[in-house]
């Protein structure tokens, strides 16, 4: 499964190591951990709770990776993303590509993440000392995705 | 004809909005002579006042998806559909 949407934590060696597993054609793996900050827009964040639309994220994410297999020249394409409670230092998201060449390796983890930012629904909401407040969406997030 | 009087859709709320209206989601029924369109699902709860009138008002920035895929206002609705009402995404 190129797409997961889970509860438990990931182990990006494991992971990264079945997705290149016995491929002799790759020559670039690039990856990219999202992790839980303690600060956000100046408050301090003790607890991280991630929604997501179950259904619909699986089928974005799916979308976001075919597209990244058409747009780039990689071979393989996995996306872990977690919803639940976290807390600081957590992991969030897994993002791992395979092929030949660092350019196109890079590229298209890169737009995965982009895109996930932007067209995949999760929701976060921060635990501060001021209370609970959702996170907004940002406006550099929609420039990211704009630049592919 | 397509009788719009029948059109009956699943609305889910997600995150900020199923917290501001107290529900997870609903079956909406478009009276007839209504739009079925996105905008028209829209329309229908912003005339309950409210919480509903207040975070879908114009100008907030709200996306809505039908049967799972990102949409439009001017997007047809049709009987059965499930049309998800949320903020726009922060996850990554």
């Amino acid at each position: 499964m190129s797409v997961r949407v889970q509860e438990e934590d990931f182990d990006a060696g494991a992971e990264i190591a079945r997705l290149r597993a016995g491929d002799a054609r790759v020559g670039a793996v690039a990856s990219f951990i999202g992790t839980v900050r303690d600060v956000n827009d100046d408050a301090t964040v003790a607890r991280l709770t991630l929604e997501h639309y179950p259904g619909m994220t699986e089928k974005a994410l799916q979308a976001i990776v075919a597209e990244a297999k058409q747009r780039f020249d990689v071979y393989e394409v996995l996306v872990i993303h977690r919803v639940g409670e976290l807390r600081p230092t957590d992991q969030i998201v897994l993002v791992a590509v395979t092929g030949a060449h660092r350019g196109e390796a890079f590229d298209a983890c890169r737009f995965v993440m982009d895109y996930l930012k932007t067209r995949a629904p999760f929701w976060k909401k921060e635990r501060t000392p001021q209370g609970e407040r959702w996170v907004d969406a940002r406006v550099s997030d929609d420039e990211a995705a704009a630049r592919w | 004809m397509r009788d719009q009087t029948a059109v009956s859709v699943r609305v889910v709320y997600l995150a900020r909005l199923r917290e501001a209206f107290l529900s997870p989601g609903e079956m909406l029924r478009l009276p007839g002579g209504s739009e079925a369109t996105v905008a028209g699902v829209l329309a229908e709860l912003r005339s309950r006042g409210g919480a509903f009138a207040a975070e879908l008002a114009p100008g907030r920035a709200i996306r809505v998806a039908v049967n799972h895929d990102m949409a439009q206002p001017a997007d047809a609705v049709r009987d059965g559909d499930e049309v998800a009402l949320f903020p726009p995404v922060t996850g990554g």
